[in-house]
């Protein structure tokens, strides 16, 4: 019983998270004059109606459209960045090497860096190279450890991992490559994943790169679409459909997120990992 | 004379490492370094994005100076990281406190808990803000059925900043997580030790959890100090850096300089982001500076 009151603050915290997501999801049943009239998310009626034209969005493109357009950033994306932190952090992690101390440090400065100083002069250089409105500029960071939080992550999870595994596997032949494909990577799984989803959540909720990179809108990804169907609808237009849009919107990070939720919240509190 | 042997295994080359951590280098050199530079360089020019930048010394560091829209959004940026910031620290480590309890389905919360920092800046998740806090939206029907009058979230410019800080603050998962982690690294012990010496909770709170938290306290403050100074997503999409710039964040006045303005200064934005790094250098500095005493005597 004296566990209680503990429930009840739980609880109470939890309905604050939550609750404005199912209000969301209530909301895309409702016509404007209930979604502005009642705090319940509760809908009066059920009509799954608005979800197919919302799917058809105000915009020339469907949502598959502009779903294909974001994973086709999303994949490469994600492996690249998987591939290249796991390399550098592998090296960092493993070997000695001339000025090691300097690269680390400035794989830590790095990460204080704030996106908004680097991200004027980036645009200025892929519009020199005639890659602005292509997915180029926000996928190539991914194939050098463009993360340098990743690398951090990793590093503390291949310190985790005893020397003795490799050394086993070099005396038995492994070349470096080889100890980290079959020993090192299967150890440490549960930072990979992290990895991965982060890498997905961010890029779902990347907004101020593909607004300044990705000009046509052919290309748009998610959020940039969901913006301007916002953008292109006027007040006492129907807001249900632009609720919908939202909602589905909202699903792949949060399905994501529940798929991966075991491992991934394992791999976050063992970095320190921060969104 | 021994070569210097590095601590590497028999057989791997010294040059190994180096050759594994290319592509950081390549990346640092290029996507960090080379901007960086690159920023400066144009912040001391007039640049349009057509014509070739020219020369101008500091006349855009001048310009800001005399600049009231630069001033007013550093005054915002300043008011949000100071709402948000200490808020931020206190309600996730509140929430950590609570998901630490060793209590049945207590996984079921720490989920629950971090679901909305997964969405961030998304923009589902904006849109969904921006419909709960207009005139007639959820919050003001809960404030009336709490018996208070409703605001006008969007259009008193002494409110709308809390629209954006009370998005951040719902966010708070990730900030809790490095706390959740932290606690559970105390030891039991001490705090059993401290109930047999009669210690009640709050006190072995301020005794024992506080003083060993100090790390991570500082690590969040200096990570949610960065990002709260960088803040350009939320308040675009929310408020539009409005009413009255009451929520023109520099981050914002930077994308308008850049982008937006018919009369577009790349030269100036330069100026003024990199007037912002230094400004946060500065801040994180000083965090490092104040706090050296007590980050020592811990090393000890």
């Amino acid at each position: 019983m004296k566990k209680l009151p503990f429930y009840l603050l739980l609880t109470a915290v939890a309905v604050v998270m939550i609750y404005p997501l199912l209000w969301l999801i209530g909301a895309s049943f409702k016509t404007n004059d209930e979604i502005f009239s009642s705090v319940w998310f509760v809908p009066e009626s059920v009509d799954m109606s608005v979800y197919r034209s919302a799917w058809e969005t105000v915009t020339p493109y469907d949502m598959g459209h502009y779903f294909l357009n974001t994973f086709l950033i999303i994949i490469p994306k994600t492996i690249f960045t998987v591939f290249s932190s796991v390399l550098v952090a592998y090296g960092f992690a493993r070997f000695d090497f001339p000025l090691k101390r300097v690269f680390f440090t400035l794989l830590i400065a790095g990460m204080f860096m704030p996106s908004i100083v680097t991200i004027m002069p980036m645009y200025i250089f892929w519009s020199k190279l005639g890659l602005l409105d292509t997915y180029v500029p926000l996928v190539a960071p991914a194939l050098f450890a463009g993360e340098g939080m990743f690398v951090f992550i990793l590093v503390q999870f291949f310190r985790g991992v005893p020397r003795e595994y490799d050394e086993a596997a070099m005396i038995d032949g492994c070349g470096p490559l080889r100890t980290l494909w079959y020993v090192l990577l299967p150890c440490i799984r549960p930072a990979v994943v992290s990895i991965e989803v982060f890498t997905f959540l961010w890029t779902m909720n990347d907004f101020l790169g593909p607004l300044i990179m990705i000009h046509s809108v052919e290309k748009y990804p998610l959020s940039l679409a969901l913006r301007l169907s916002v953008d292109s609808t006027g007040q006492g237009y129907e807001q249900r459909k632009i609720i919908a849009m939202s909602v589905i919107g909202l699903i792949p990070s949060i399905a994501v997120f529940s798929l991966a939720q075991k491992k991934f919240v394992s791999g976050i509190t063992a970095g320190g990992l921060t969104g | 004379m021994k070569k210097r042997t590095y601590g590497n295994p028999v057989g791997v080359s010294r040059f190994t490492g180096l050759l594994l951590i290319t592509p950081f280098i390549v990346g640092f050199l290029l996507f960090t370094l080379y901007p960086f530079v690159c920023s400066f360089a144009l912040g001391m020019t007039d640049y349009d994005n057509i014509r070739p930048p020219e020369f101008v010394g500091a006349e855009n560091y001048r310009r800001m100076l005399h600049d009231e829209t630069f001033r007013k959004s550093v005054g915002v940026t300043f008011r949000y990281a100071a709402l948000l910031v200490p808020m931020k620290l206190v309600v996730s480590l509140l929430a950590a406190l609570l998901l630490n309890l060793e209590i049945r389905g207590i996984g079921v919360f720490r989920t629950v808990f971090y679901i909305p920092s997964i969405l961030g800046a998304n923009l589902a998740a904006v849109i969904m803000w921006q419909y709960l806090f207009t005139a007639d939206g959820l919050v003001n029907q809960l404030l009336e059925l709490a018996g208070a009058s409703p605001v006008s979230w969007y259009g008193d410019p002494d409110r709308a900043i809390f629209v954006i800080v009370l998005l951040r603050l719902w966010e708070f998962g990730s900030t809790m997580i490095i706390f959740l982690t932290a606690l559970r690294d105390i030891p039991k012990e001490l705090y059993e030790a401290a109930r047999v010496d009669g210690c009640g909770s709050v006190r072995a709170f301020f005794r024992i959890t506080l003083p060993l938290l100090k790390r991570v306290i500082f690590v969040n403050l200096v990570l949610q100090t960065i990002a709260a100074f960088q803040e350009f997503n939320a308040p675009y999409m929310l408020t539009g850096g409005g009413p009255l710039r009451s929520t023109y964040t520099i981050g914002m006045l930077i994308y308008d300089e850049m982008f937006r303005y018919s009369d577009m200064n790349a030269g100036y934005a330069n100026a003024v982001s990199w007037v912002l790094f230094v400004l946060i250098a500065a801040i994180v500095g000083l965090m490092f500076a104040v706090t050296r005493r007590g980050r020592e005597e811990d090393d000890r």
